[in-house]
């Protein structure tokens, strides 16, 4: 231990400049495994199991970029990263890519120097209220206590939503959303906010979710997706397109069930050039024919990714929205695989 | 004119007291219902304990202990008291309390840890109780430092070899060579002999010896690192280095040599000056700005040599107010003696200045172990980042309390021993006059 340490210190330090000029797509092959930034831990999104496997809709999309680089959807060090922590992680090149359902913003996206290769949810932030209060709209929320948590966006928001609606309202500032749940509970504000994707969450594990109603209004746009350190395009593209892929696969109709007929030729170009039958898109890439195969194989396409972890079937119960295929009138479209 | 119509002449027997003086009885008037102010206290601090209690209780004991999830904790409470309200879920604690140990270290190496914290029993004993154990014990105490990162992380066991003999290599130098070369020069040939050999020979050593005989454990990841086995780890760490480092540093810091002073002094002064979460943020963020990108220093010994600074400096502070307790005449009485500034340190000043400091450097002790949890803020998963984490499944979203009352149980047997230790070792070294 000492000794990697003292040769870490001293010897690294020279050859790393040189091996992270190569580029992110040539270090994770050369090194055989993803290192992926995720959450501590957020419902559906990212959680480990109590045998210590990552699962969720965020870790959906790490295995998916290990399975079509690697070919293996396993071969991922998930790196758990905080609010704090997770920007210093990306750009020291400590994680490879960042799927940690980090907002799309322009200051991250330009002054941090990260490119965002796409969205895979879109969120936004949303009120739940007791029933009993009998508020319909978070336009009658004049007066209320409002659960907040500190320093995030959420803050700024409701602030700028109460005062363009002319209406006063009283922060109860909290740290974590397990706090949150506690203090709304426990009666101590009368509103919680937060992500609407993290309040059904939270709902959902109420002993009486009925007596809780979450607001018609979305107050802010939260499109969140997985992001990579500016400048590296090549690497950016393969995660891009690895994204791209499993959203292509839901509108083309390709699952994980039929994959393995499909790849075997089909009468659709799309499909074909998808699946690494026709045309040589992995190659370009400078990934393996199958490469998207591989990626949809892992967890199945966009749909079923988002079923498994966060759809209506699963506690969290969360609707598609704004998050169907643009065909089903959402936002989730994929430029063409041509 | 006294007329005693009646003197009694022999001794009447010894009478036994009033019932209500002695007993159960007696005792309860003493102590409980000795006049009516406090008889109305002990009613209102009785229904005070009855009413915490009466919640407490079955909170704890009436509880589920075999359940999936959360909700279905809550509907065996329902069907078993008819309320899923004051009933504790255990059953997240009986899924996941491997998982609150150890974090994700592999199930199959639990042995290494295990055996690990055994060893470190072996290794204390000698130390500890130095008067029922056997010192030739203290073998396993200097084997120690190098066998715990060998069992914990694996890898060749001719790495750790190869470390341990750069110590002795030194130690050798500095023995043979005082006399030829003076203390100093001795002290700086076997720190450079050291280093020649980690840094130069150490590499082809191991390389050769894993040819001839390869004896490895497989190498466990820093990241795999969790739970209590974290918190444990990362306080014997920085207690164990903490106490030496604190010791030169109180020292250098009465030193008359001016930089030595003064070096001691700017390091304990900044280090005290800000927070422990400061220096974690450095270990985890700074420092990855600082080294060039892809430079792998192990974050776990960076949170190490962290938390061990941060507690070197307090160790520092706590020893030199034992040092300052010292009269001045134990000083002049070691000079006096001969003795030379090691010597008068070692036989007189430190054992009296450390028994006064023993409060204090147990408190310190106990406090760097509680401290350990702040690593779940850098993302680290001990017990409370893991709270984190197993809320964020489905299945547990929305426990909370049962978690917390684990963690506390799990810190309060650790600190509690310690304090108990402290107060047995104050009575062992208590000379004064009672």
């Amino acid at each position: 231990m000492k000794k990697s340490v003292i040769f870490g210190a001293l010897t690294v330090a020279g050859l790393a400049a040189g091996a992270a000029a190569a580029g992110t797509l040539d270090d994770v092959k050369a090194r055989g495994k993803l290192n992926c930034g995720v959450t501590t831990g957020l419902v559906g999104f990212a959680a480990p199991d109590a045998n210590g496997n990552w699962d969720g809709f965020d870790v959906g999309v790490c295995r998916a970029v290990a399975a079509a680089v690697l070919g293996d959807p396993a071969a991922v060090e998930f790196v758990p990263t905080t609010g704090k922590t997770r920007f210093t992680a990306l750009a020291s090149g400590e994680i490879d890519m960042l799927a940690r359902n980090t907002t799309w913003t322009f200051s991250r996206d330009v002054d941090l120097k990260f490119t965002f290769v796409g969205v895979n949810y879109y969120d936004g932030q949303g009120f739940m209220v007791p029933s009993e209060l009998g508020v319909s709209s978070a336009k009658d929320l004049d007066g209320a206590t409002v659960c907040i948590q500190t320093g995030t966006t959420t803050e700024l928001n409701l602030a700028d939503f109460f005062r363009a609606n002319n209406i006063s309202y009283e922060p109860v500032p909290i740290e974590t959303n397990a706090e949150g749940q506690q203090q709304y509970l426990a009666g101590a504000c009368d509103v919680y906010t937060t992500d609407a994707s993290g309040l059904a969450a939270t709902r959902a594990t109420f002993e009486d979710p009925g007596a809780h109603v979450l607001l018609p209004e979305i107050i802010s746009k939260e499109p969140l997706g997985p992001l990579v350190r500016h400048g590296d395009d090549n690497w950016g593209d393969a995660v891009r397109w690895t994204l791209n892929a499993l959203i292509t696969a839901e509108e083309l109709g390709v699952t994980s069930a039929n994959i393995g007929e499909m790849a075997a030729g089909t009468n659709n170009p799309e499909v074909n050039r998808l699946l690494g039958s026709e045309g040589s898109l992995g190659e370009m890439l400078g990934l393996s024919a199958d490469w998207a195969k591989n990626a949809i194989m892992a967890g199945g396409n966009y749909g079923e990714i988002f079923e498994r972890n966060i759809g209506e079937s699963t506690p969290i119960g969360l609707a598609r929205g704004l998050n169907a295929q643009w065909t089903d009138g959402g936002l989730i479209y994929s430029p063409p695989f041509r | 004119m006294s007329d005693l119509s009646f003197v009694r002449t022999e001794m009447l027997p010894e009478k036994a007291p009033p019932a209500s003086e002695i007993g159960i009885v007696g005792w309860l008037r003493h102590n409980l219902f000795s006049g009516w102010v406090n008889s109305i206290l002990t009613i209102i601090s009785l229904a005070a304990i009855y009413g915490v209690l009466s919640v407490l209780i079955p909170y704890v004991f009436l509880s589920v202990w075999n359940a999936e999830s959360l909700n279905e904790c809550r509907e065996i409470m329902n069907e078993t008291w008819g309320s899923s309200h004051g009933h504790a879920c255990w059953a997240v604690i009986n899924e996941r309390w491997l998982q609150l140990l150890f974090g994700f270290y592999p199930p199959e190496f639990y042995w290494r840890p295990i055996l690990s914290l055994v060893l470190l029993v072996v290794a204390l004993a000698p130390i500890l109780y130095s008067d029922r154990v056997s010192s030739k014990l203290l073998i396993v105490t200097a084997l120690y430092p190098f066998i715990m990162p060998w069992l914990m992380w694996g890898g060749s066991v001719w790495g750790t070899v190869s470390v341990a003999f750069g110590f002795v290599a030194g130690y050798l130098v500095l023995k043979y060579a005082t006399e030829a070369l003076g203390e100093l020069f001795a002290m700086i040939a076997g720190a450079v002999v050291a280093i020649v050999w980690w840094l130069f020979i150490a590499g082809m050593f191991v390389g050769a010896m894993d040819a001839i005989l390869p004896i490895a454990l497989e190498t466990v990841q820093s990241r795999k690192f969790g739970g209590f086995m974290l918190a444990i780890l990362l306080g014997v760490v920085a207690i164990g280095c903490s106490l030496p480092i604190g010791i030169v540093l109180a020292l250098g810091r009465q030193s008359h040599l001016p930089i030595v002073k003064w070096l001691c002094v700017c390091f304990i002064e900044f280090i005290r000056g800000v927070p422990l979460i400061t220096l974690l943020f450095v270990a985890s963020l700074l420092l990855n700005i600082f080294l060039p990108p892809g430079t792998n220093f192990d974050i776990i010994l960076r949170v190490m040599i962290m938390v061990t600074l941060f507690a070197s400096a307090y160790m520092a502070e706590v020893i030199r107010g034992g040092l300052a307790a010292l009269p001045r005449g134990q000083y002049e009485g070691a000079d006096s003696l001969g003795l030379d500034y090691w010597q008068s340190q070692r036989l007189i000043i430190m054992p009296q200045a450390l028994k006064i400091s023993i409060p204090g450097i147990v408190s310190t002790f106990i406090g760097v172990f509680k401290d350990t949890t702040l690593v779940s803020i850098i993302g680290l998963f001990d017990v409370i980042g893991l709270t984190h984490a197993i809320r964020a499944d489905t299945a547990w979203n929305g426990i909370y309390w049962e978690l917390f009352a684990f963690i506390a149980l799990l810190f309060f047997i650790v600190c509690f021993s310690m304090s108990r230790y402290s107060m047995y070792l104050e009575r062992k070294l208590r000379t004064d006059h009672k």
